[in-house]
């Protein structure tokens, strides 16, 4: 007669435990991607209706002009510029105060007016975008700075408000225009 | 009576206890479990972004959808050319297409949010801009007004 097997069920051992945590761990570390989106925030203009009637025209002085070509070239008020100088000329433009006659009345009457052609590369458009923002964020830093001794982020809703006041971010895009796409 | 006291000072420095040790490595493991995000859409087109300093994060994931555009990746270059193309969700699209994926983002989600919601342009730097335009375009015909330029941090202009 075989013996019966008397079954004990042993304990199982736990040491090996921290070990496949930290296979999983190292996976999971691996394969997180902490990165955040960031990118240039923008709002579009509604598309107008058709019953409505053109808006006034605006001073020519009071509009800064800002032409790029399909070969990545940029116009500037008329003139061929480099786009590292785009930030000092519109800051220059916005901060006129009426100084200068060819240049702004006051920055909240002042618009900046982008045009790029379909041939642009987004490279080059987003270069532009971002020396324009850059220009009113500085801007609005230094507002902030005298008034408040803070940088504009840091201010409260209400500050904030008041600073986008004295410098309203008018960057109008006009449609694109197509001479450069046949380059 | 002093040797009452002294008994304690035998055996040098005792060995820390790892016994605790799965339980930290868990805890940590259960914290990049949770926080990973694995992607969910398998990207068809060759996406590098421009760099930029103003940038701005998008705060609410739930809220963004994303529309790619870029030349097709080398492994379908051989099928659909090296034309820049636009992909929304999984599959290649086109202008016409964006209308139709705007409205299902929006059914997708609650009625109050859809006025938060953020279209995320996530195109490639050697793009034209002829068919970012066509985008913006029919985002504004189907009124998602709130766009935003993907972009990486850095400084290009002036190179630092």
């Amino acid at each position: 007669m075989p013996k019966k097997k008397i079954r004990v069920s042993s304990d199982i051992n736990a040491g090996s435990m921290a070990d496949i945590a930290f296979l999983l761990l190292i996976f999971f570390l691996v394969t997180t991607t902490m990165d955040v989106d960031t990118g240039i925030s923008i709002k579009l203009p509604p598309i107008p209706p058709d019953d409505q009637e053109p808006p006034p025209p605006i001073k020519e002085r009071n509009v800064f002009v800002v032409l790029v070509n399909a070969r990545d070239q940029l116009l500037v008020e008329g003139e061929w510029t480099n786009v590292n100088t785009l930030r000092t000329k519109t800051k220059k433009f916005l901060v006129n105060n009426g100084i200068d006659p060819n240049l702004s009345d006051s920055p909240d009457v002042a618009v900046v007016s982008l045009q790029n052609d379909r041939g642009t590369s987004y490279d080059m458009y987003i270069k532009v975008q971002n020396e324009l923002k850059a220009a009113y964020n500085e801007l609005r830093d230094d507002a902030a700075m005298n008034k408040y001794g803070k940088k504009f982020d840091k201010l409260n809703g209400e500050q904030q408000k008041e600073i986008r006041g004295i410098y309203p971010q008018k960057i109008s895009e006009a449609e694109p225009k197509d001479v450069g796409s046949t380059l | 009576m002093m040797h009452k006291f002294r008994k304690k000072k035998a055996g040098g420095t005792p060995q820390i206890s790892t016994a605790s040790l799965p339980d930290i490595v868990f805890m940590l493991l259960f914290f990049f479990m949770v926080t990973t995000v694995m992607r969910e859409t398998s990207l068809k087109v060759k996406v590098q972004r421009p760099a930029a300093t103003e940038i701005q994060k998008l705060e609410k994931k739930s809220l963004v959808s994303y529309i790619y555009i870029g030349p097709p990746i080398k492994m379908l270059a051989t099928l659909y050319g090296t034309e820049p193309r636009i992909q929304l969700d999984d599959a290649f699209a086109t202008v016409d297409n964006i209308p139709e994926f705007v409205e299902k983002e929006r059914k997708a989600r609650n009625e109050a949010e859809v006025p938060y919601m953020t279209m995320s342009l996530k195109v490639d730097k050697e793009v034209r801009m002829g068919i970012v335009s066509d985008v913006k375009q029919e985002l504004r015909k189907v009124n998602a007004l709130k766009i935003n330029y993907s972009t990486r941090k850095g400084d290009e202009v002036s190179g630092k």
